[in-house]
């Protein structure tokens, strides 16, 4: 029963409560690294890493929050994980923390976090908060990697940086520029729109 | 160093060819979530300037000062986000003493402006592109306000004429903002390579 409860808390974060395209969460990264799919991978990841940790410490810490001092325990909070992800890419993957640049310790306001430790973590027991924040990542990262997917492609006819496309392709360079972001999730957003009206 | 050609310049460029909104793609929530009526998000405009102009210049003095020299970086992040909380502070609380009705109106935003990316964004900008003297870093926060500001107001003016057409029923809401938010910034790349 408890298991049937979380796995449903899981799946939530992939489509009914998609941060993204559903509850709308978080648009800055999603515009901004998704001109490639090894960024927008990245990126996804360390948002998991960060949501986790930082929604297993509120859940722990739960009982000790004044209401006028949550959101500043949960911004300090964040910002240690953030600074731990930021210093591992920095340490371990350079060229892609160049690349990712601000929008890393930009994590920190990320909409998603503060919103699934006020709405979830905050009130809910260990393990829920744990599968919650594991399947709202998920969501988060899927979401991302789809868009960084078409955009890639459409952009330079690669994926992962390994040309697919054949060569009478002609790279449509506006797909990699923030214009390319905009229109792309705004036509998901209408796909999924039209998904969900007629169910 | 400091001419006032260097300064106008650069508040120029982060104005229109850097916009932090548009370009750079920070402050997107309040962007699509403020942006209905025009002077809402004036309103908003305003507000986030002066919390940029205020939190840009001390996180700016607060990095060279202490962080810099005893190479405490680590602490980077917690020290801007308390600075900005701050700040965000102090706007609510002169905004609810002086204008309530504004404060009524604004409701939630008010608060969330702490976590607004353009103003962490900008904080962070300053310390990327070495940034080294204080009014360079206070010409560019208020630039940075500006800019949000002119961004904020073009799409509450394009929305509000948007409700007036005849939208296709699976575009209406978020679709059709994103998307005039896109050829927005075609229109805003007609200014890169200005500078």
């Amino acid at each position: 029963m408890a298991e049937q409860r979380l796995q449903k808390t899981f799946t939530a974060g992939l489509w009914q409560n998609n941060p993204v395209l559903r509850l709308l969460l978080g648009m800055c990264p999603v515009l901004a690294v998704t001109a490639a799919l090894k960024p927008a991978l990245t990126m996804g990841l360390s948002v998991i890493f960060v949501l986790t940790c930082s929604n297993v410490v509120v859940s722990l810490m739960k009982h000790l929050l004044k209401p006028h001092l949550r959101i500043l325990m949960f911004t300090l909070t964040i910002s240690t994980f953030v600074t731990i992800a930021d210093l591992y890419l920095r340490a371990f993957q350079p060229e892609m923390s160049a690349a990712l640049g601000p929008y890393i310790p930009l994590i920190i306001v990320n909409c998603i976090i503060i919103g699934r430790a006020e709405a979830c973590a905050s009130k809910s027991p260990l393990m829920v908060s744990l599968v919650d924040a594991l399947g709202m990542g998920a969501g988060f990262t899927l979401t991302l990697c789809a868009l960084a997917a078409v955009r890639e492609l459409l952009s330079t006819g690669k994926l992962f940086e390994i040309t697919v496309m054949p060569s009478w392709f002609m790279p449509w360079a506006a797909m990699g520029m923030p214009v390319g972001a905009f229109v792309t999730l705004g036509l998901m957003l209408a796909g999924v729109n039209l998904i969900t009206r007629k169910t | 160093m400091d001419t006032l050609q260097t300064l106008l310049l650069a508040f120029i460029g982060i104005v229109i060819v850097n916009n932090l909104v548009l370009t750079k793609f920070l402050g997107i929530c309040p962007y699509l979530g403020v942006s209905g009526r025009i002077d809402m998000a004036f309103g908003m405009g305003c507000a986030v300037t002066f919390v940029v102009t205020l939190a840009g210049t001390l996180t700016w003095i607060i990095d060279h000062t202490f962080l810099i020299p005893y190479s405490l970086e680590v602490m980077r992040y917690l020290c801007f986000i308390m600075v900005i909380a701050g700040a965000v502070q102090l706007v609510e609380m002169y905004v609810r003493k002086f204008f309530p009705p504004l404060y009524e109106s604004f409701g939630i935003f008010l608060p969330l402006i702490t976590t607004n990316c353009a103003i962490l964004g900008l904080c962070l900008f300053l310390n990327l592109w070495e940034i080294d003297s204080l009014i360079h870093a206070v010409v560019l926060s208020i630039g940075a306000g500006v800019g949000f500001t002119l961004a904020i107001c073009i799409m509450a003016g394009i929305r509000e004429n948007l409700e007036l057409a005849d939208v296709p029923e699976v575009m209406q809401g978020a679709p059709i903002t994103l998307v005039t938010a896109g050829l927005l910034t075609l229109a805003f790349m007609g200014f890169a390579g200005m500078i």
